[in-house]
């Protein structure tokens, strides 16, 4: 009656996506987990300051300071060497995060890039795809295992053996676990290549990397987010069974699988010990793929709003 | 009605029968775990232990070692001796006689021809025989007649019982095996998984890394043994799984080699169905010092060799200080339990080779901040790492993957870092680090690293060959493709030619002596071999075998025969 | 279709033989060697003279070249003179193990079963349990029973097997006792009692392997459910008053579960190499347990051999769901 039809602020897409995320209860739940379960292994060990590799020299000390309960000093007791396990927790989250992440990205990066060159030219397609599925069909744990064997040396002595193993873990991982996002990434890019819009610049002369960038790759957003979060599931896993193999990191620099790995030895006395690496690493995981299937949720405009 | 009571007192009888005269085959089926898995019984193709020691239910040398690690006659009638006559005096040759009746499980009669055949199979240059090492200096095999085998040496053998003594040479039909000679001895699939053997059970099923079934042997020489009519040995699974199995569940009779962490031990122990048995021999769990430089800033082909000799190691009291820090009792406490004991030699058995030499196994920390003192080592910039000519005393100290040494390299640093040594570890897959690919960089016998940690033994009771692995002859290099046994790179003439008067001296008393002043050399005067654990051989046994004894000179089933069951 | 099929059966050929010459070079490279395994007691020449004697000494080529004439001619050969009592191998070298000096693929039959059974079990179950979850799930999205749906998928693939694994055994092996730790191999099916026994040692490894299968084959059947009840021919079907059973049984379910046949066929390959941890933790003497028992001791032919069937079963299922997706969808044609 009174009011002229008011026009309504302009909303950027990403702000329904956060709108449409936000009623994914899972997601939120999962959201939340998540960032305690980073800001446990992020600002965790500013609080709890006890070196995470620290045995108690005197000999004496250090057996009466093996295998403790849970206490004040040590809320979760210490291991086998009368190191806090807290701590090593701690530590042992920062690495595992770190190497799924940044495996992730690589994996992603290397898999986005030949899906959408396999999807968009068809020349390319063949090759590329053949060379997918040949990955695919490959053993990966002794590619995994040569890999880190064949350059554990030469990286470790550029960058030093902390830093060499990571860069060399990460690279391995990403290296073998970039074809299911590029098929998936294909799929999507066959698809919409047909659409009228990417017809529709094409057909106005648009560069085909331009085509890309702006119109396929936003495109292709939400089913790459999906495989990221698969993707750091599957680094955080991977690393620690590259931990059980003893390809990972040097034994006194933990990683969460490798603290699971070496609580499998004492599952029958300190069932905490398999338990706790266990829970953080399932946890992260699960975490990290409810946040994705919210995102999925959220980004597809099919679903929005149901 | 009068044979009826014949019967009915017969059977009366064998019912009170004391459990010593037990039939063959009366107490029903064995259960064996060898989490391992057995890959073939014929022990001159693998010579992996879980390998040989099943095989020896089946195939039996002509002489065994108890479980003090004395000869007894296995096949032969008696251990020929000086005293006897069956050693010549010139210590040349060696006469074995083999017991009467003697029958392989196929019901033929064993002889002389097949003990010669069986140095034939194993000394064949293309069969790759994994024991030829036992054969080695033989000359030439006589058989004057079916009992009688003759081993004519090279030259004077002061100890001239490697050849068909033990688990790891055991005889083999030739009638079987005659036709899996050299390049053959691969493919030979039914002869290698079904050998016919002497000893108290016989193949009945074999599936390749996982299960064999055995029999009792119809025609072993003893008609009331075995006790078991069948035998089961499983592989598979892990340590724990194996010890669980026996000590707690009761799934199976006898687990070898579980060795798990000591809390681990009484846990299962407490368990009741079962208990640890363990007997010591000379596996020493050691660090190795590298006598040469590791440095990889030295071209391929010049890191760790004799061109450049090490240059913090070079100094003895760096050494020993390193020897001095480590507290062998709080190793023993956390790795092994029961399946170890502290030891500074490196030859800890048979008593009387043992050196008396108990001086490291007090720690002393002070100590060796002094010897690292006097030797240059201090402390100038107040890092906490000690310092000489501006150079940090850093090392890498590398071992195998694997929980134990995990958690040694762990304490072991600690108490380095006390003394102001900074270390780096790094672990190696078992299979690379013992692989003994010269292409690797990360073999043992490369030592890539300061130091090194793992295990090692010899066969049997003489310390000869083992002593000689430290001769200036045995390192490897670039030259002999890596090969060779002495990893430290250690060379003394003085070590040399006292190794070399062992080979000629017969006499028990005078070897023994030798052999303690060659262990000191190594171990207390040098340190360059750091003696850390004597681990012992550690298995589960039920409660209900009886007559089970452990032995670390020879396979643990080597009285598979008098087993019983506890009724 | 048929030139379709034809010529993928083709273009496989090339494809496999390149895989199998990747996969011999870098098993090849991969340090170890097959001498690790034997007691430092034995001497470095004994050692060479035992390489010799394996052959692993002639140059990898030569090596490459012989096992493929194995694979391909000698193997099936002897396959078909086992089957039929012919003679065509003629006593000509088979593919050899180095640890146990066995035929591999005699080594493979043995080890089979226990995997068919456990394995196979497992994902014909976790199809079973995952079909029905998707499709409720979609049908009812967001309700509790998704909610409850999607965290067990979830929980499924986020909670690693080896973890899962133990944490079963521990529970239900060792501390209730119901069920036993060790697999018995020997163990064939003849009555009620060894059933039961077959049942009681296959429960844990199935349970775990089955979770992991449903928990990734129903989220593949809920997103596809859910697409379909988006499309058009749902809603026509509902507006012409057909009860929603008819829609969800009859139209969406046979449209949805095109991909999820797809997908279950490009499953089958992890059937015999997915499982490896399983059976390392239930000490399952499978072929998985084969494989990285090969591996520790660097028995180069079997692990080639075994990788590379792998390799080949994984092509040879890409291949079915390609043409099952061609078949089952006339959307598709291959052209």
């Amino acid at each position: 009656m009174t009011d002229a039809p008011r026009l309504e602020k302009p909303r950027s897409q990403w702000r329904d996506v956060w709108v449409q995320f936000r009623q994914h209860r899972g997601a939120m739940a999962a959201l939340f987990l998540f960032l305690l379960l980073a800001a446990f292994v992020v600002v965790g060990p500013m609080i709890w300051r006890i070196d995470p590799n620290f045995i108690d020299p005197d000999p004496v000390k250090m057996i009466r300071l093996r295998n403790r309960p849970p206490s004040w000093d040590h809320p979760l007791g210490t291991d086998q060497l009368g190191r806090d396990i807290l701590a090593r927790m701690m530590f042992g989250g920062r690495i595992s995060l770190a190497v799924g992440t940044v495996a992730m990205l690589v994996a992603i990066f290397i898999g986005t890039t030949i899906g959408v060159l396999a999807g968009y030219f068809r020349r390319a397609d063949g090759l590329l795809m053949r060379l997918t599925d040949m990955f695919l069909a490959l053993p990966l744990l002794p590619l995994l295992l040569v890999m880190m064997m064949l350059f554990a040396e030469a990286t470790a002595a550029v960058v030093g053996p902390r830093l060499g193993t990571f860069l060399l873990i990460v690279l391995a991982i990403g290296v073998t676990s970039w074809m299911h996002a590029a098929r998936i990434v294909r799929g999507e890019v066959l698809a919409l290549k047909e659409r009228e819009f990417v017809l529709a610049a094409r057909s106005i002369g648009t560069p085909a990397r331009r085509i890309i960038l702006r119109h396929i790759l936003p495109n292709v957003l939400s089913p790459v987010l999906v495989a990221a979060t698969l993707g750091i599931a599957a680094a955080i896993i991977t690393e620690s069974v590259l931990s059980f193999l003893g390809l990972g990191f040097p034994p006194d620099f933990p990683t969460w699988g490798r603290l699971l790995y070496d609580g499998i030895d004492v599952i029958r006395t300190y069932p905490e010990r398999v338990i706790w690496p266990g829970l953080a690493i399932s946890l992260t995981v699960l975490s990290v793929n409810y946040i994705g299937d919210g995102l999925r949720d959220a980004l597809d405009p099919r679903i929005r709003g149901r | 009605m009068k044979l009826k009571t014949i019967l009915m007192g017969a059977a009366a009888a064998f019912a009170l029968a004391p459990a010593a005269h037990a039939e063959r085959g009366s107490d029903g089926e064995l259960k064996i775990l060898y989490y391992q898995a057995v890959s073939t019984l014929n022990a001159y193709l693998s010579s992996g232990t879980k390998d040989v020691e099943v095989g020896s239910l089946v195939l039996e040398p002509l002489a065994g070692f108890d479980q003090n690690g004395q000869l007894f006659p296995r096949l032969a009638a008696e251990i020929p001796t000086l005293e006897n006559g069956g050693v010549a005096a010139d210590l040349t040759s060696i006469t074995w006689k083999l017991k009467d009746g003697l029958l392989w499980s196929d019901g033929t009669p064993v002889t002389s021809a097949d003990v010669k055949f069986t140095w034939e199979y194993c000394t064949h240059p293309e069969g790759g025989c994994a024991q030829s090492a036992k054969y080695e200096g033989i000359k030439s095999i006589d058989t004057p007649d079916d009992q009688t085998v003759v081993v004519n040496f090279e030259g004077p053998k002061p100890y001239p019982y490697q050849p068909f003594t033990g688990g790891t040479a055991p005889i083999l039909q030739k009638a079987q095996f005659e036709a899996c000679l050299g390049a053959a001895a691969a493919s030979c699939t039914e002869p290698n998984s079904k050998p016919i053997g002497t000893g108290p059970f016989m193949v009945t099923d074999f599936k390749v890394n996982d299960v064999v079934t055995l029999a009792a042997n119809p025609n072993y020489r003893d008609p009331e043994k075995p006790a078991f009519a069948t035998v089961t040995v499983k592989g598979g699974g892990d340590a724990l799984a194996a010890a669980s199995a026996v000590m707690e569940t009761g799934e199976f009779d006898y687990a070898w080699n579980t060795q798990i962490n000591p809390e681990q031990q009484a846990q299962m122990a407490a368990g009741g169905k079962g208990q640890f048995v363990n007997a010591f021999g000379t596996l020493v769990e050691r660090i190795e010092i590298n006598m040469t430089d590791p440095s990889a800033d030295l071209p391929e082909g010049e890191r760790s060799t004799v061109k450049h000799p090490h240059p913090i190691f070079s100094d003895a009291r760096v050494r020993q200080a390193l020897s001095m820090a480590i507290d062998r009792n709080v190793l023993v406490e956390v790795g092994y339990g029961g399946a170890g004991r502290p030891t500074c030699n490196l030859v800890p058995a048979p008593a009387e080779y043992a050196s008396d030499n108990t001086g490291c196994l007090t720690q002393d920390i002070e100590g060796a901040k002094k010897l690292l003192a006097d030797a240059g080592w201090t402390d100038t910039d107040g890092d906490g790492i000690v310092d000489k000519d501006g150079k940090k005393l850093s090392i890498v100290y590398q071992t195998t993957v694997n929980p134990v040494r995990q958690d040694f390299q762990a304490l072991v640093k600690g108490w380095w870092n006390e003394i102001g040594i900074e270390v780096e570890l790094k672990s190696i897959d078992p299979g690379v680090f013992f692989g003994g690919d010269a292409g690797s960089p990360d073999t043992f016998q490369k030592f890539y690293a300061d130091v090194e940690m793992y295990a090692n033994n010899f066969d049997g009771t003489d310390p000869e060959p083992y002593m000689s692995q430290y001769l200036c002859n045995k390192i490897p290099g670039p030259d002999n493709q890596w090969q060779g046994e002495n990893v430290n790179r250690f060379c003394d003439p003085a070590y040399d030619a006292m190794v070399k008067e062992l080979s000629g001296t017969a006499e028990p008393a005078k070897r023994a002596e030798l052999v303690k002043k060659l262990n000191d050399m190594l171990t207390k005067d040098s340190n360059v071999v750091i003696p850390l654990v004597d681990r012992g051989r550690f298995s589960a046994q039920s409660n209900t075998i009886d007559r089970f004894i452990m032995n670390s000179w020879d396979t643990e089933l080597w009285n598979a025969q008098d087993w019983v069951r506890v009724k | 279709m048929l030139t379709f099929t034809l010529r993928r059966l083709l273009t496989a050929i090339p494809t496999l033989l390149l895989i199998s010459l990747v996969i011999f070079l870098l098993v090849d490279f991969a340090p170890g060697s097959p001498m690790s395994d034997i007691p430092l007691t034995v001497p470095p020449e004994v050692r060479q003279k035992m390489m010799a004697a394996l052959g692993a000494d002639q140059p990898v080529m030569v090596r490459y070249l012989l096992w493929l004439k194995q694979f391909f001619i000698v193997e099936p050969q002897y396959a078909l003179d086992a089957a039929f009592g012919t003679n065509f191998a003629d006593g000509a070298q088979r593919i050899i193990s180095w640890q146990s000096k066995v035929p591999v693929f005699q080594l493979i039959g043995e080890r089979l079963p226990q995997t068919l059974t456990v394995v196979g079990t497992a994902y014909l179950i976790g199809i079973l349990v995952a079909l029905p979850i998707g499709i409720y799930s979609a049908y009812r999205q967001y309700s509790w029973f998704d909610q409850a749906g999607t965290f067990f998928a979830m929980a499924g693939f986020s909670v690693p097997t080896f973890f899962t694994g133990n944490v079963l055994i521990l529970i239900f092996a060792i501390k209730l006792g119901w069920f036993p730790t060790i697999y018995d191999t020997n163990l064939s099916v003849m009555d009620w009692d060894s059933f039961v026994k077959m049942i009681k040692q296959m429960a844990l490894p199935v349970t775990v392997l089955a979770l992991f299968n449903a928990a990734e084959i129903s989220r593949y059947t809920r997103s596809s459910v859910l697409e379909n009840l988006n499309q058009d021919y749902v809603r026509t079907a509902r507006a012409k008053g057909m009860t929603e059973r008819t829609v969800l049984l009859k139209h969406v379910m046979r449209n949805s579960l095109i991909p999820v046949v797809t997908v279950i066929a490009l499953g089958m390959p992890t059937v015999f190499g997915g499982a490896i941890v399983t059976e390392q933790i239930f000490k399952i003497n499978g072929i998985g347990a084969a494989l990285i028992g090969a591996i520790h001791v660097s028995d180069l032919p079997t692990v080639q051999t075994i990788t590379f069937i792998f390799a080949v079963l994984i092509v040879v299922f890409n291949l079915i769901a390609d043409i099952l997706y061609g078949i089952l969808d006339p959307r598709i044609r291959y052209d």
